[in-house]
Parts: C-alpha cells; sequence; structure tokens
C-alpha cells in the first residue's frame, strides 16, 4: 500500500552512515571537557542514584541496540498507531518553539582541537570496544519491562501539564521553571559555560568615597554622555525588578536628560555654568553644579555623513525587541538623513558580511530592503564584523565628511573576542584615523554593557541602550546631530577644592571615568567627547568647614588650615580638543558659594542624582528615600517637552514600591 | 543482575553535577543522535558537525534538564532545534546549500557510486518543505512515536499524523510521477 514510504525508510536506513569513531570519541571528549567546565566546582557531586560498576559499564549500548534490534516489528508498531493517532486524536493547537534557545548556547562554544592524540585514539579504540561488549551484554535488556528507578509520581504529573502550560507560554517569570524556557535561560550563559541564569556584564567601580579636602585637594575625571545605564534601569524596573546595583551609573542616568543649559556665545564650543545650592539629603552639606552646554552648530551646515551599520543577527537578537527594533529604530534615523549622506551595513553572525554596500541616503528604497531582509541566525563574531565595517567605512570617508560605525548588538561579543585589550586598541587606533564608533545595546539577558562602554568609549562614541522605540527615537532622531558630531573630544574635568572653605568632598557619580590628576594636562590620554548640542552634567557634594556633616574628624598632628582671604570654594579647570586637534585647549573658573540660583534643570539633575544613589545604595542619603526623590523632581518637572522627566517619576514610583 | 538507570535518573544526576552520569548518557545516546543529525541534514559531514556542536553545548544546557519531559524528547528536541538552526544560518544567502538541498548537486560530483535509488531518496527528502523533513526524520527512528515527536516538535500528535499521511501522498504523487514519465 505504502511502498514510497517503506521504499524511502529502507533507503534512509541504508543511507545512512555509522558514525565516524574518531570524531565520536572527540566529541565525546570534547563535552566531557566543556561539562567540567560548566560545572567548575560542583565537579565532585554525586548523584543520588547509586549506581555500581556494572551500571556504568551497561551504559553507553542502547544506541547498538537499535541496529540489533527487530526494526520490522518496531516500524510495524508505529504505522498501527499512526493510523490509529489519526482517528482519535484531534488536531490541537501548534506552538512554536523557541528558535533561539540553540543559537545563543552556540555562541560560546570552544572548537575541539583538531590534532589528535594518542590518548584519544585510545579513547576511540576503548569507546568503540566497549560498546560492542556492552551491547551483547544487554541484548536481554529489550525485554525488561520498567528501568531500575522510574521516575517519580510527581515527575509524571508535571511532565504531563506541561504542553498545556507551554502553550500559554510567555517570557513570564512564572513559567520559567518549565524545560523550554529554562532552556533559554540556561543558554543565556555565554561566557566560559558557567550555568548562570544571567550573563549581563555592566561597567562599574565602587561608589566614589568622601575625600578630605586637606588630603586630596584635586579631582579629575573625564567626561561621559553615555545614556545607557538610564536605559537599563528603566527596563528592569519595567519589568518589575530593581536594576542590578553595578547597572546603575548616576552620571549617565543623570546625562540622559535633556537639560537647557545657557548656551555658548562668541564660537566657544561650549559653556560651564556652576552653581552651588544646599544639598536636598543633606543640611549640612552643599551641592556643587557643573553643567556644561555643548554648542549647536548650524544644523545646514553639517559635514556628509558616512554611517557604517555594523548590526549583530546572531540568533539571539531573534527577540521582538531586539532585530525587529533595530529595524524599526534604523528606519527613524533613515529620516533624518540627507541625500549626500551614505550608508552601509555589514552584519556579524559566523561570518561577517557587508549586506548593503555604500549607499545614498536618498535611495531608501534599497537601504530599507536590504535593512528588511535582516535575519537573525548563527552565532556572533563580533571582532570579524568590526574589522569589515571599518573597512567599508574608510572606503567612505572623503575629506570633510564624518565617518562613524554604529554597532548595534544585544551583547553577544564573544566569538572572536580573543583578547579584548586587542580590540580596544585597535578602535583606539581607528578613532586617531577618523573614524569614529557608537554602540547601541538591545534587549536583555546577555547584555555585555560592559563591553559596550569599553568599545564606545575607545571609539569616542556614545554607548546607549534602546529598549523601546522611544528609546530609539531619542537616541537616533531628537538627538542624531548630537551623538554623530562631535564638536569637542578628549573633555576633561579638574576640580581644585579650597581646604579653607571645603572640609570634604565626593563627586557624586563618575566612577568609571576618574583620571589621575597628571593626566589632565596630558593630551595623549583619551577622554569623553562632547556632540553638538549635548549637556553634560557633574555634581560634587562638598561639606563646607565648621558643617556638623563632617565625618573625617581633623588629624591631631595635621597642621589646622586657617581660613584665608579667598572665599571660592574651588577652582573649576576644563580642557578639551577641537575635532581633530591634537594640542587642548583649557578653560577656568572659580567656583564661588551661592553661584547661580537652582533652577529646574539643577533641582531635576539633583532629583536624578539621588534616585541613582538611592537604587546604588549607599551611606551618603541618610533617610531620603524615593518619596523624597518624586517630590523633588515633581517639583521640576519644568517644560519637559518629550516627556523624559515625568517617565522618570514614574520609574522612581515603581523602584519605591519594588524596594519595599 | 540488569539494573540500568534511568535516562532521566542520569539526566538529572548530570544536571546536578555528576560526570560520569552525563558520560554515560551522551554515550548511550551519541548514535542516535548521530543518526537523526544525519536524517535532518542528509549529509555525513553536516551531521558530524552538528553532533560536535551539540555534544559541546550539552554539557550546558543539560543544567536545565527537570525531568519534565523524557530525556530523549529533550534531546531530540535539542537536536532538531539545532538542526533549525543551521538551516536558518544558511537560508538567508544560500538556500539551497541547506540540509538535503545540496546533496543532489555533491551526489552528481561524484557520480561513479550514485545509484539511482539514492538519487530517488534525496529528491524525495529535498521535495519535502522543512517541516515535514523534520518530522519523517524524527518518526524514521525505530524507537520514536508519534507521540514522543509530537513532543519533540511541540506541536500535536494529530497533527503528526497528518503530517506523516502528508508525507506518503507527496511520495506517492512523486512515484507516479516518476511513471508517467
Amino acid at each position: 500500500m505504502t511502498n514510497e514510504f517503506d521504499d524511502l525508510k529502507a533507503l534512509m536506513d541504508a543511507a545512512t552512515p555509522a558514525p565516524d569513531a574518531r570524531r565520536r570519541a572527540e566529541n565525546l571528549e570534547l563535552a566531557q571537557e566543556n561539562f567540567a567546565r560548566a560545572q567548575g566546582s560542583r565537579a565532585g557531586m554525586r548523584p543520588t542514584v547509586k549506581r555500581g560498576l556494572i551500571a556504568r559499564l551497561t551504559e553507553g549500548a542502547k544506541s547498538m541496540l537499535n541496529t540489533l534490534s527487530h526494526r520490522g516489528v518496531l516500524t510495524a508498531t508505529t504505522a498501527i498507531a499512526a493510523v490509529a493517532l489519526v482517528m482519535i486524536v484531534p488536531q490541537t493547537r501548534d506552538y512554536v518553539v523557541d528558535p533561539t534557545t540553540w543559537t545563543e548556547s552556540r555562541v560560546a562554544l570552544p572548537k575541539p582541537e583538531t590534532s589528535k592524540t594518542d590518548d584519544e585514539a585510545d579513547m576511540s579504540a576503548d569507546l568503540l570496544g566497549e560498546s560492542i561488549e556492552e551491547s551483547i551484554a544487554e541484548t536481554p535488556l529489550v525485554t525488561e519491562t520498567k528501568p531500575a528507578l522510574a521516575p517519580s509520581p510527581r515527575q509524571q504529573k508535571l511532565s504531563a501539564a506541561v504542553p498545556e502550560v507551554q502553550n500559554g507560554q510567555t517570557a513570564g517569570i512564572g513559567s520559567s521553571a518549565l524545560y523550554e524556557s529554562a532552556d533559554a535561560a540556561d543558554l543565556r550563559s555565554l561566557p566560559g559555560l558557567v550555568p548562570d541564569q544571567n550573563t549581563e556584564a555592566y561597567a562599574n567601580a565602587d561608589t566614589n568615597s568622601l575625600k578630605v579636602t586637606a588630603d586630596e585637594p584635586v579631582s579629575t575625571f573625564s567626561i561621559d554622555v553615555d545614556t545607557a545605564s538610564y536605559s537599563i534601569v528603566r527596563s528592569s524596573l519595567m519589568n518589575g525588578h530593581m536594576p542590578p546595583k553595578d547597572a546603575v551609573r548616576v552620571e549617565e542616568m543623570v546625562n540622559y536628560f535633556p537639560y537647557t543649559y545657557p548656551a555658548p556665545d562668541d564660537g566657544a564650543p561650549f559653556r560651564s555654568t556652576i552653581t552651588v545650592s544646599p544639598t536636598p539629603w543633606n543640611d549640612g552639606t552643599q551641592l556643587v553644579h557643573i553643567g556644561i552646554q555643548g554648542a549647536l552648530p548650524e544644523i545646514e551646515d553639517r559635514p556628509p555623513l558616512n554611517l557604517v551599520f555594523l548590526i549583530d543577527t546572531s540568533g539571539s537578537m531573534q527577540d521582538a525587541n531586539k532585530l525587529p527594533l533595530l529595524k524599526q529604530s534604523f528606519r527613524l534615523l533613515l529620516s533624518e538623513l540627507r541625500p549626500e549622506d551614505q550608508v552601509s551595513i555589514v552584519t556579524y553572525a559566523g561570518s561577517a558580511g557587508q549586506v548593503l554596500e555604500p549607499t545614498a541616503a536618498s535611495d531608501r528604497t534599497k537601504i530599507l530592503n536590504a535593512l528588511e531582509q535582516l535575519e537573525a541566525g548563527g552565532s556572533t563574531a563580533g571582532q570579524a564584523g568590526l574589522q569589515q565595517a571599518y573597512q567599508v567605512a574608510e572606503g567612505m570617508a572623503e575629506e570633510g565628511d564624518v565617518t562613524r560605525v554604529i554597532l548595534a548588538t544585544d551583547g553577544d561579543f564573544n566569538v572572536g573576542l580573543s583578547d579584548p585589550d586587542a580590540l580596544k586598541d585597535f578602535i583606539a587606533d581607528k578613532r586617531d584615523s577618523g573614524t569614529f564608533l557608537s554602540v547601541l545595546g538591545f534587549g536583555r539577558g546577555n547584555l555585555d554593557d560592559a563591553t559596550m562602554q569599553a568599545l564606545a568609549q575607545n571609539g569616542n562614541g556614545q554607548a546607549a541602550y534602546v529598549d523601546t522605540l522611544n528609546e530609539a527615537r531619542k537616541v537616533l532622531v531628537d538627538q542624531l546631530t548630537g551623538a554623530l558630531f562631535p564638536i569637542a573630544n578628549d573633555v576633561k574635568i579638574q576640580v581644585e577644592f579650597n581646604p579653607a572653605q571645603i572640609a570634604e568632598y565626593r563627586l557624586i557619580g563618575y566612577e568609571t571615568r576618574a583620571l589621575r590628576r597628571e593626566d589632565f594636562s596630558n593630551d595623549k590620554v583619551d577622554a569623553g567627547d562632547i556632540g553638538a548640542g549635548h549637556s553634560v552634567t557633574a555634581v560634587y557634594e562638598v561639606t563646607p568647614v565648621g558643617s556638623d556633616a563632617i565625618r573625617n574628624t581633623p588629624l591631631r598632628y595635621a597642621s589646622d588650615p586657617k581660613p584665608e582671604g579667598s572665599d571660592e570654594i574651588g577652582f573649576f579647570k576644563l580642557r578639551y580638543k577641537t575635532p581633530g586637534a591634537s594640542e587642548s585647549q583649557l578653560i577656568e573658573q572659580p567656583i564661588l558659594p551661592g553661584q547661580a540660583p537652582a533652577d529646574d534643570d539643577v533641582r531635576f539633575s539633583y532629583a536624578i542624582a539621588g534616585f541613582g544613589q538611592l537604587l546604588r545604595g549607599g551611606p551618603y542619603l541618610g533617610d531620603w528615600s524615593y518619596d523624597d526623590a518624586i517630590a523633588l523632581a515633581n517639583t521640576a518637572k519644568g517644560e519637559d517637552p518629550f516627556g523624559y522627566r515625568i517617565e522618570a517619576v514614574t520609574l522612581m514610583r515603581l523602584a519605591e514600591a519594588l524596594s519595599r | 543482575m540488569r539494573m540500568k538507570t534511568s535516562d532521566e535518573d542520569l539526566a538529572l544526576a548530570a544536571s546536578g553535577g555528576d560526570a560520569d552520569a552525563f558520560a554515560t548518557l551522551l554515550a548511550r545516546h551519541y548514535d542516535r543522535v548521530f543518526r537523526l543529525a544525519f536524517r535532518l541534514t542528509g549529509r555525513a559531514e553536516r551531521a558530524e558537525d552538528l553532533t560536535q556542536d551539540i555534544c559541546a553545548a550539552l554539557p550546558v544546557k543539560i543544567a536545565g534538564f527537570r525531568a519534565q519531559a523524557k530525556f530523549t524528547t529533550w534531546l531530540y528536541r535539542v537536536v532538531v532545534n539545532a538542526a533549525e538552526d543551521v538551516r536558518r544560518r544558511h537560508a538567508s544567502h544560500d538556500r539551497a546549500a541547506a540540509g538535503w538541498g545540496d546533496v543532489e548537486r555533491l551526489r552528481r560530483a561524484e557520480a561513479a557510486e550514485t545509484t539511482e535509488a539514492m538519487d530517488w531518496l534525496h529528491h524525495a527528502m529535498r521535495s519535502l518543505p522543512d517541516e515535514l523533513q523534520d518530522t519523517l526524520a524524527l518518526t524514521l527512528d525505530e524507537e520514536m512515536t508519534h507521540a514522543d515527536a509530537a513532543d519533540i516538535l511541540g506541536i500535536s500528535e494529530g497533527t503528526v499524523s497528518w503530517r506523516m499521511s502528508e508525507i506518503r501522498k507527496r511520495l506517492r504523487a512523486m512515484r507516479q510521477e516518476e511513471l508517467a514519465q
């Protein structure tokens, strides 16, 4: 009756080769090595099931049984079952097996050694011999009714319940105990195959400590215009959990918001405004608020842009909030470009490839088509992709153009990143030759914030994290000009406090941006960049001499600094380079008490600085709470044309509720 | 005495960190994994590569095994997903290069030992859409019931049975076409 089918089956059996014995041995050994690595310190654990030598000897042979067992009989039963099933079982709803589970794990797979050692050869021989012996010894097992230890009733019940639950399964937390999603979670473990549910890595350092002005009067740091931290915090809170403490970088949260500090005049690239006002969370201290506003050059005159999108298309990018969001985001960006701008797309996954040759931005259809055709699949070879993207970028660059590689990834940056330092050097080198790098992070789960930060910092670019289309609009449309056109490079700030006025101080945030005091004047030391129209905020909390809030008691043998003539709190210095210049310029300004009133912008930045510190935890806020932050932010919302500030208040409320 | 520890108990032990249990389990199922990989990909070297990838990834995945499904179901799902992934990766640039697709070309190249029957097998497999190929690859395993295949593919038994009848129908149509020529 169904001859063709039986023919196919017979042919298939005939065509199916035996596994290569050598590779079998190698693969088994590879698995064993990976297993040991995945377990780490858990290697010595024993199972609860008792297994003796016999048991171990008899395993490994079931596969051989398949070939020895009576094929015909089994086929017949299958066929009968098939016929019966058609009649009995109504077709129920299909559901899609999550196809990303696999790709995520592939990223970390180490390739096995191809060279074959004597040991491997022995093992291969052993295994071969073993399985044959065993198969003979185990043949009667076919008639065995039950394995020695059946699954417990509870397990059986669970397994029966699984299909239902899976049908309704979303990415929810509740279902994470089920094997499908448990798989997905496990596979997120990338580096080193550590069986950890979440492999997000964050760049951060210990919270800046309180400094005694007499001991260490000078504070030096590089500016930071990244905003990724705020988006990560938002994504965590919106998903109902507190952000990891290390994900909170206070300065990035503060800098997320646009402020309208006084704009520079007479051709200066930026202007700094310093405000000294009481600290919301401590009566005995003051906050020194440094607001730097970058000039916004005539947008009409901007030079042509060459953009190379380097897009991670690894399997893990499949989620709705990754590749699909990325496509939408770039579509938004495209509408901001001008006909003379050029766009190219390079993907990296498994093998790197140029998907779109440099194309004028006016050819929208071609660009959109290329974007549309991107598909997620494969593992991630970050470095190869990066190299190709730079190659393409260099080919596009013409005199006077601004050339930038925009890397979009969910953080799978492992394959090919054999030496992070070499990669950073590579990016820094390209930066010096004029091609910059920005990094956009998408999705959660294996977001490698640390690498993103490192790459963007070395590439004179911004690291932003895109969690919603709104955020994409903010990063790629509203602030495109700032993100892509630097007006000053290597911007460093140094503040010297006057020990006669200030007993103690601490810099809020900028932990990852600290510079050595001597690096301030060293033009070879790289620092952050300010883009067109960017504003940057830095906040110090200072304790005046004689305040109750001084935490360090004076030393007995130190000479007591006498309050001298100057009532300056400190002295502010800023160094920057105009784009392309190799020598820095200096801006200096004394910090005076009571300088400028604290307007909405300043007070809102305080609310966010306080919010960030609450999320990070730390000793400096006393009993100042989320409620206080909410109250402060609410009085300082100002115009808020994009609704960013009202969103921040929502996040504060969420954090307040979640922290309880 | 023929005590044999069940797959599930071994897998649970392995998920708890028992290297012996893991080794035993993998050795027990290696050949079946390979043969399934072959049926899914249609080429020995692809099957070898796929099996290697699975061996490399399994140590991490096994930690997530919770005995909510039969171990073989769980394992085959891994294999099918891996094959699917390979297929997807190839799909963007060269659909024909994936799976059973290019076997025919390859075979032609080494025409010497190509039998008509083998050609027919490749042609037949290639003519089936991916989901039917997967279903067929699974059900050709003698120990695999339709319920198992359904579980692995994440579809209902009814769908598997329907697919099998669809496969038979298509094969019959193919044969008749050949006879007509």
